[in-house]
């Protein structure tokens, strides 16, 4: 055996060293959640609010985090997809010059690098600004909702590249306009991507505690309107952490466990749906 | 409207019409004192009006809905300068209060007496990113090669799932993972093997680690979609004059892919530069200089989320945690445009 080959045996030895460490990492993760959130999990923790003194020691369970953290992601969501949707439509070269069109990708592409907490932090700007304290859900849905827009206006913006010219040809040709051609051809075609964006938003904006914590505040009840204050699952888990109490400690890994599942089941949908949608696709 | 529309419109006879009796009804409210004529014809006008919109309404609708887009993406981008512009003047508050070398450059953070100085948690953000890169950038570049060539199909189709997983964790789920595993882990083995006696666990290292098992997903999956952009002649090529696969990878795959990889390098440190809870969690949280790897640290992200609470009482702390937000912003922004030159560079330079 010549050096070469040595040195090809030694690398591929490493190579999976390392694909053994980032696959032991996520394997690692969800075992010590799993086994660790499970035995304090009970059908009452899932099913109750929390009472008073909860982060101290005080029964009830978290349902009111679960609540809110929907009640904060859904409405965000849906917001940035409906303005990531009418975005990722107009960066199209039907409507926009290709230069200013990849302009607003990089911007784009900047805001999803942007660390979340910097939204936390322009929404609590706002918020001292206007003096309102303490938080309340519409700003935690506004922080999501920037948050959400870059990732999913790219997701749609990239699926919608793939298209091949000829379809939005042949329906101009057929006599539709732009915008009927945009919304009626475009979008079933993007459909993919559109799923695939969706869901990885919805993703990001459960699982994210940064703008969270700064915006929401707490509560030990479901949240009646937008100005309230509210839990929710990422911050449930940093307030119970900080906890010195051991029993009171476990109830945060039973959140993770929860939030975990809630993240898990989502990429599996998009697994699903984004294989299902993607049969009726013309290449 | 556009003037051609409003043209089109008015060609049309049954507009036409249609405004004639509008203008006679007016003249029959207002100069004859006529009810029933005027309601006659407003009638008319009405009909004439929707039968019209129905006509027009394709038009419309296409000149409606491009609109709406324009100003959405319009909106979004003048959001882009607002954030900005309000983290600006945010700070404006704390950069008059005090100096900018003194933000900069003072090392005593103690928000109660008001001294404001980053200079430790800035050297603090560096070390920990700086080491969780040093982690993550050779095991993901090694397992991305693996992935892209020397892997069997199958295997492919079993880890690209696990990655994308992987990027989904929410990060207050990594900071709670490091807290119950990495933690205890440094407190008792591995700060005591490097000879640091008293480490509490929460360390710089510890953020490193977790930070680095973050930003895995990131540099791999760039790294892959660059890698398999490589043109198959061009290792082709490589393969047939007696390299070995090994030499193909590092003499063309890594040319050809050399700018993909350090944007996505860029992108991953732009990710450990900006995380926050899970650092907040281990990091220990104490505005110090570091002594020892294996001491608290904070960093500018954990820096915000651990001082925020204080904001009310403190007018000039939110100031300060602003100006925090504005750096790492502009950080971010930096490294993102980095990475987008470097790839345009690239892709005038080497085009494959």
């Amino acid at each position: 055996m010549n050096r070469r080959n040595i040195e090809e045996k030694i690398f591929l030895g490493l190579m999976l060293a390392s694909v053994f460490i980032v696959m032991g990492s996520l394997i690692l993760i969800v075992t010590v959640i799993v086994l660790n959130g499970v035995p304090s999990l009970s059908i009452e923790i899932l099913t109750q609010t929390s009472e008073g003194g909860f982060y101290l020691g005080a029964g009830g369970g978290f349902l009111n985090a679960i609540v809110g953290s929907l009640l904060l992601a859904l409405p965000a969501t849906g917001l940035a997809f409906l303005i990531g949707m009418a975005i990722a439509l107009y960066l199209q070269k039907d409507f926009m010059n290709p230069r200013i069109a990849n302009f607003i990708r990089i911007c784009l592409d900047i805001l999803w690098g942007v660390p979340s907490v910097v939204y936390g932090v322009f929404c609590l700007t706002i918020m001292i600004a206007i003096g309102m304290t303490g938080g309340s859900l519409l700003f935690g849905i506004i922080a999501l909702t920037l948050l959400e827009i870059p990732i999913i206006t790219r997701s749609i913006d990239e699926s919608i590249k793939m298209i091949p010219i000829g379809l939005k040809e042949s329906a101009y040709s057929l006599g539709s306009t732009k915008f009927e051609t945009a919304v009626k051809v475009v979008r079933k075609q993007a459909m993919p991507g559109i799923i695939a964006g969706v869901l990885l938003g919805f993703g990001r904006g459960i699982g994210d505690a940064a703008s969270i914590l700064l915006t929401v505040g707490d509560s030990n009840y479901f949240p009646t309107s937008i100005s309230d204050q509210t839990a929710a699952l990422p911050t449930m888990i940093l307030n119970l952490v900080s906890m010195p109490d051991q029993v009171v400690q476990n109830k945060a890994y039973a959140v993770a466990f929860i939030l975990l599942m809630i993240v898990l089941l989502i990429s599996i949908i998009t697994r699903y749906l984004t294989k299902k949608s993607s049969k009726h696709i013309i290449k | 409207m556009p003037p051609s529309t409003i043209r089109s419109v008015l060609k049309n006879k049954i507009v036409l019409i249609g405004i004639l009796s509008l203008f006679l009804s007016f003249i029959f409210l207002f100069l004859l004192n006529n009810f029933l004529l005027f309601a006659l014809f407003l009638i008319v006008f009405i009909i004439l009006l929707a039968y019209n919109f129905i006509k027009i309404t394709r038009k419309l609708y296409d000149i409606l809905g491009t609109r709406l887009m324009l100003f959405v993406t319009a909106s979004v981008i003048f959001l882009f300068f607002l954030l900005l512009a309000v983290l600006i003047k945010g700070s404006l508050t704390i950069l008059a209060e005090e100096s900018l070398s003194n933000l900069l450059f003072s090392s005593t953070w103690k928000p109660f007496s008001g001294e404001f100085g980053l200079f430790a948690v800035i050297v603090d953000t560096l070390i920990v990113t700086a080491i969780s890169m040093l982690i993550a950038v050779p095991i993901s570049l090694l397992s991305a090669i693996y992935i892209a060539e020397y892997a069997p199909k199958k295997f492919r189709n079993i880890v690209r799932p696990f990655i994308d997983v992987l990027a989904g964790v929410p990060s207050v789920v990594f900071g709670l993972c490091a807290l119950l595993v990495f933690v205890p882990l440094i407190r008792d083995d591995i700060a005591p093997f490097f000879g640091s006696r008293i480490s509490s666990g929460f360390s710089l290292f510890t953020a490193s680690l977790i930070l680095s098992i973050m930003v895995f997903p990131i540099i791999i999956s760039l790294c892959l979609e660059s890698f398999n952009s490589v043109p198959i002649a061009l290792k082709e090529a490589s393969l047939s004059v007696g390299a070995t696969k090994w030499e193909t990878i590092k003499k063309v795959i890594f040319r050809a892919s050399g700018p993909g990889v350090l944007a996505a390098i860029f992108l991953g440190f732009g990710r450990a530069f900006g995380e926050t809870i899970a650092v907040s969690m281990v990091i220990g949280n104490q505005e110090l200089i570091p002594k020892s790897l294996f001491g608290p640290g904070q960093t500018l992200a954990s820096l915000i989320a651990s001082n925020y609470t204080e904001v009310s009482s403190i007018p000039i702390l939110a100031s300060a945690l602003i100006f925090v937000a504005f750096l790492l912003f502009v950080v971010v922004l930096i490294f993102n445009l980095l990475g987008f030159l470097v790839l345009r560079r690239a892709s005038k330079r080497w085009k494959y």
